[in-house]
């Protein structure tokens, strides 16, 4: 963390987006993160991916449980919207704020504490009703903030700061997603911003539950050797199976892939998501076959990185429920709730 | 690119845009600081050691550390530091115990220092310590040269003036006043030196050889002439109506002494457009702020003389072009009298030396100037050396003290026998100032506070004698606003390569995108694709080693950064740091710095 905020001097050629914002207007107020930490990178992913979307910050919503990870909202987007849940009980607060204003742009950040462990229910449960936000969780398989005891995301084998071997199973976040029907699931690194900041762009974009699984190495409690989600081991075993380029709907599609390695697919809003193969036979449109290439990686101890899955078509919390397309927030009460009257006639009609 | 090798003490001594920009290299960041430490004593002494005359200086430098300050990269205006410089003279305590002394045993060896002008008294005061005898030669009845003939009292009190010569005269100078020398050759035949410094200035005013201009000889004054005769008090008068033909800071100094000599219509007369013209800007604003008329476009023609007296003068008014050649040339529009009880003319100076013989041994060369070596300020006569105006032409006073400690350097090394063409090297100190996680040894919270504004004496109150200065100076409270403003830029960001695990935390934090970490290529390439596109190419790129997770380097465009220390303070294995760089500058008679930099480092293994 730091004494003095952010000097407010910035680069006087900074570009600015359609809205007229420069990168640094998406910024939030200081980190207080230990020095390093794996969740700033993601916000500076955040910012930038903000930032190139033309995003206008009260649009934003930003939402969090409790952790080190949930803290990140805090350092983005100072202008959004923002709701700091109990701890794990996030996604229900998204999908509550969710259901009664569709028109905003949701983001939940959590952890692997957070959404794996206390809040593992919430989560399955907001990937099931497929509540239409970017959740991001910034996975550093320790509980940093209680002093590095295992996560639940904890490798078998992998070693905390004093030395001892995790022997549990851990969850994967990635597979859960893909088993609960996520239809949006991705995975990438904090210290690989190229491959980050697209994802987030194309989370955004999806109509739906977009899961992004960040490994964000703890600095503190689980950066040394014998971690596995140290930043060396993650850079020394992760791989890229699938490379993200986002086209937003105004830009031109100038690149033309001829060996059919490239996927275009178009999301919701118009913008198109481009998927490149890095590994042959790999189907990121295939749920069982991505199943399948994950569990065969991690038996290797690699790490598959990417947009793992993609269904981009297919109804969210919304569409399950046939609500209207306005916005409920925007419906005046009296429409919203006519009364007892209403409610009668109602009843009248059943008997 | 290759890695950056930071221990070349001129990689960061160009980071320090101010010290860079400086002549002397006087140590800008840090007098800054032990002023905003209340250290006034401390903060003179530093001035002192490479600018010799903080108080005059602080008052009539021309500032070229100014136009290059970081912050003007950042934001429009500089740290004013040549105001906060005078903060420090004036508030400084008793400093006799402090100041440089005679040797009490001689060397031996004498020298004649011709001119008493900030060049020879430079040399005077390196020399003094190290057992020399110096022996002033001065024209005029009192010392100082153009410090004391052509800079009014309204800029300089003469009491602020005095006493830093004093310093230098009371260590022991013999100085022979009122005494011109009209020989060199008689000089080193008789005299008995063993060296001889020239600072002769460039005491002969140009003239504008129009017609008129003998008939009007009675109301047409030279600039620098004019203004030693005000000092000694031989004139104290001038018409009404005055123009002062040329627009650099000798034109200043005319045009303001003539509203304070009875003057109340004046104009300053300039043959080309603002941005032409040689004043600094502050003193342009200055004169203006005096109820001074700047006319442009004017060049003038004859003078109009009528019953021997003169009535004005005639100008040409004229617009330039550039020519195929990218020269300027003028066209005449028109022409117009403009009436004029005196002119006054500041359209250049020229070097004089009718005294030096052509058959000793100095060679001459363009413009009838001695030949000068720019580094040793030897002539080809050996053991003789010129220095300040009188070398090149006229420049200001800093660059003068500036050529007296390398000419005290050559000097030294030719009395005792060595090479004048082994220059001293400069060396550095580098010094963390990490005093805690949070905490660095300065304030590097940045203030975007906009320049402070100078006070000035009332109007009416400044114009009516020309003995009241015009700038008041900075109070305390302006003062602790200026400090603040400076960005500390020798507090360097220094990076070490095998420490750094790639985490990003620099690269998110820097507030002015000066970071990235990308794979190596040639620098022109390199500068199109960082975090931001480096542009300015004026400022360097630092590249790292090779980083131990991906080889990628480790880039940093020293351009816009702000020296807030927030990448060390987010680094988590302090491969960034923010160390204090230390200029050590050769004087004369100094045992040479070591080459090889001498570093203290709480991060470097």
């Amino acid at each position: 963390m730091s004494y003095i905020t952010k000097p407010s001097a910035r680069h006087p050629r900074l570009p600015s987006n359609a809205v007229g914002l420069t990168v640094r207007d998406y910024e939030g107020s200081m980190s207080t993160l230990c020095a390093g930490c794996g969740h700033d990178s993601v916000t500076a992913a955040l910012v930038q991916a903000f930032f190139e979307l033309d995003i206008e910050p009260h649009r934003v919503a930003k939402l969090s449980g409790i952790g080190c990870s949930s803290k990140t909202p805090a350092y983005f987007v100072s202008e959004a919207h923002g709701f700091n849940s109990v701890h794990g009980r996030m996604p229900a607060i998204a999908a509550g704020a969710n259901a009664a204003n569709r028109d905003l742009l949701y983001v939940g950040i959590s952890g692997d504490g957070d959404s794996l462990s206390i809040g593992l229910g919430q989560f399955c449960h907001a990937i099931r009703r497929n509540v239409n936000m970017l959740y991001v969780l910034e996975n550093n398989g320790v509980y940093g903030l209680t002093k590095g005891q295992f996560s639940a995301s904890a490798d078998i084998g992998t070693t905390s700061k004093r030395g001892e071997v995790n022997e549990q199973e851990p969850i994967d976040p990635v597979n859960l997603a893909l088993s609960l029907g996520a239809t949006f699931v991705a995975r990438s690194f904090s210290g690989d911003k190229a491959q980050l900041v697209p994802i987030l762009k194309a989370g955004l974009a999806h109509n739906g539950f977009a899961f992004v699984d960040v490994i964000s190495p703890c600095v503190t409690f689980n950066d040394h050797e014998g971690s596995t989600k140290s930043y060396a081991y993650t850079r020394d075993n992760m791989h890229e199976v699938i490379e993200t380029d986002f086209v937003p709907l105004r830009a031109e599609i100038k690149t033309d892939y001829a060996d059919g390695s490239v996927q275009a697919i178009t999301m919701h809003d118009g913008s198109v998501v481009k998927l490149r193969k890095v590994t042959e036979q790999y189907d990121p449109n295939d749920r069982s076959g991505v199943v399948d290439y994950l569990s065969e990686t991690r038996s290797r101890g690699e790490i598959a990185t990417g947009l793992l899955f993609l269904e981009a078509a297919g109804a969210d919390m919304h569409g399950f429920q046939g609500t209207v397309d306005q916005p409920l927030v925007d419906i005046p009460y009296e429409t919203l709730c006519p009364g007892s009257a209403a409610l009668d006639q109602l009843q009248a009609e059943w008997r | 690119m290759q890695p950056t090798n930071t221990r070349n003490p001129d990689y960061y001594h160009k980071v320090v845009d101010c010290q860079w920009g400086c002549p002397a290299h006087t140590n800008v960041p840090e007098y800054i600081r032990l002023i905003a430490d209340g250290k006034y004593t401390e903060s003179y002494m530093l001035n002192r050691e490479s600018n010799v005359f903080p108080g005059i200086l602080g008052r009539t430098c021309d500032r070229p550390c100014e136009p290059v300050c970081r912050r003007t990269r950042i934001e429009d205006e500089p740290v004013a530091i040549c105001r906060l410089k005078r903060v420090a003279a004036d508030l400084r305590g008793d400093i006799d115990h402090l100041l440089p002394k005679a040797a009490e045993t001689k060397n031996g060896k004498r020298i004649a220092l011709i001119g008493s002008g900030p060049a020879s008294l430079t040399v005077a005061n390196d020399l003094l310590p190290l057992g020399y005898e110096c022996v002033i030669f001065e024209a005029l009845p009192k010392a100082g040269g153009l410090m004391r003939s052509n800079i009014p009292s309204f800029r300089l009190p003469v009491g602020v003036l005095e006493e830093e010569i004093d310093m230098i005269l009371h260590m022991g100078v013999e100085i022979h006043y009122d005494h011109r020398i009209e020989s060199l050759k008689e000089l080193l035949d008789t005299g008995g030196f063993d060296s001889v410094f020239v600072g002769t200035g460039a005491p002969k005013g140009k003239e504008l050889d129009i017609p008129g201009r003998q008939e009007a000889d009675a109301n047409v004054h030279i600039g620098i002439d004019w203004l030693e005769s005000i000092h000694f008090g031989h004139i104290d008068s001038v018409g009404e109506r005055v123009l002062v033909i040329g627009v650099g800071n000798t034109a200043m100094d005319c045009c303001r002494s003539s509203r304070r000599l009875g003057g109340n219509d004046i104009k300053v007369m300039a043959r080309k457009s603002r941005p032409y013209f040689k004043a600094s800007p502050w003193e342009l604003d200055d004169a203006e702020g005096e109820e001074i008329e700047i006319l442009v476009n004017h060049s003038p023609q004859k003078f109009v003389v009528e019953g021997g007296r003169l009535m004005g003068m005639v100008f040409d008014l004229v617009e330039w072009e550039g020519n195929e050649k990218g020269r300027l040339v003028s066209k005449k529009l028109g022409e117009k009298f403009i009436e004029a009880d005196d002119v006054i003319l500041a359209i250049g100076q020229d070097n004089a030396f009718p005294w030096i013989e052509k058959d000793i041994g100095i060679e001459f060369g363009d413009w009838d100037m001695p030949v000068v070596d720019r580094a040793t300020f030897m002539t080809t006569l050996e053991g003789v050396f010129v220095g300040g105006d009188a070398a090149w032409g006229p420049e200001n006073i800093i660059w003068a003290v500036e050529h007296g400690h390398q000419a005290a350097i050559s000097i030294h090394q030719y009395c005792q026998g060595e090479s004048v063409n082994d220059r001293p090297p400069q060396g550095m100190n580098l010094v963390s100032t990490k005093m805690g996680l949070h905490e660095w040894r300065y304030s590097n919270d940045y203030d975007a506070n906009l320049r402070t504004e100078m006070r000035y004496e009332d109007l009416e109150a400044r114009l009516a004698d020309m003995f009241v200065e015009a700038e008041l100076g900075f109070d305390l409270k302006e003062t602790v606003r200026e400090v603040e403003r400076c960005l500390n830029c020798d507090i360097q960001t220094d990076f070490t390569a095998n420490l750094c695990i790639e985490c990003d935390a620099c690269i998110d934090v820097c507030p002015t995108h000066c970071l990235t970490m990308t794979h190596n290529g040639e620098e022109d390439e390199v500068r199109q694709r960082l975090t931001a596109v480096a542009e300015n190419t004026e400022q360097a790129l630092f590249a790292s080693e090779a980083l131990p997770q991906t080889a990628r380097i480790m880039f940093k465009d020293e351009d816009l950064c702000v020296h807030c220390g927030l990448c060390a303070e987010r680094c988590p294995t302090a491969a960034w740091d923010m160390m204090q760089f230390d200029l050590l500058n050769p004087y004369a008679g100094q045992e040479p710095w070591p080459t090889t930099a001498a570093t203290a480092s709480t991060t470097s293994a």
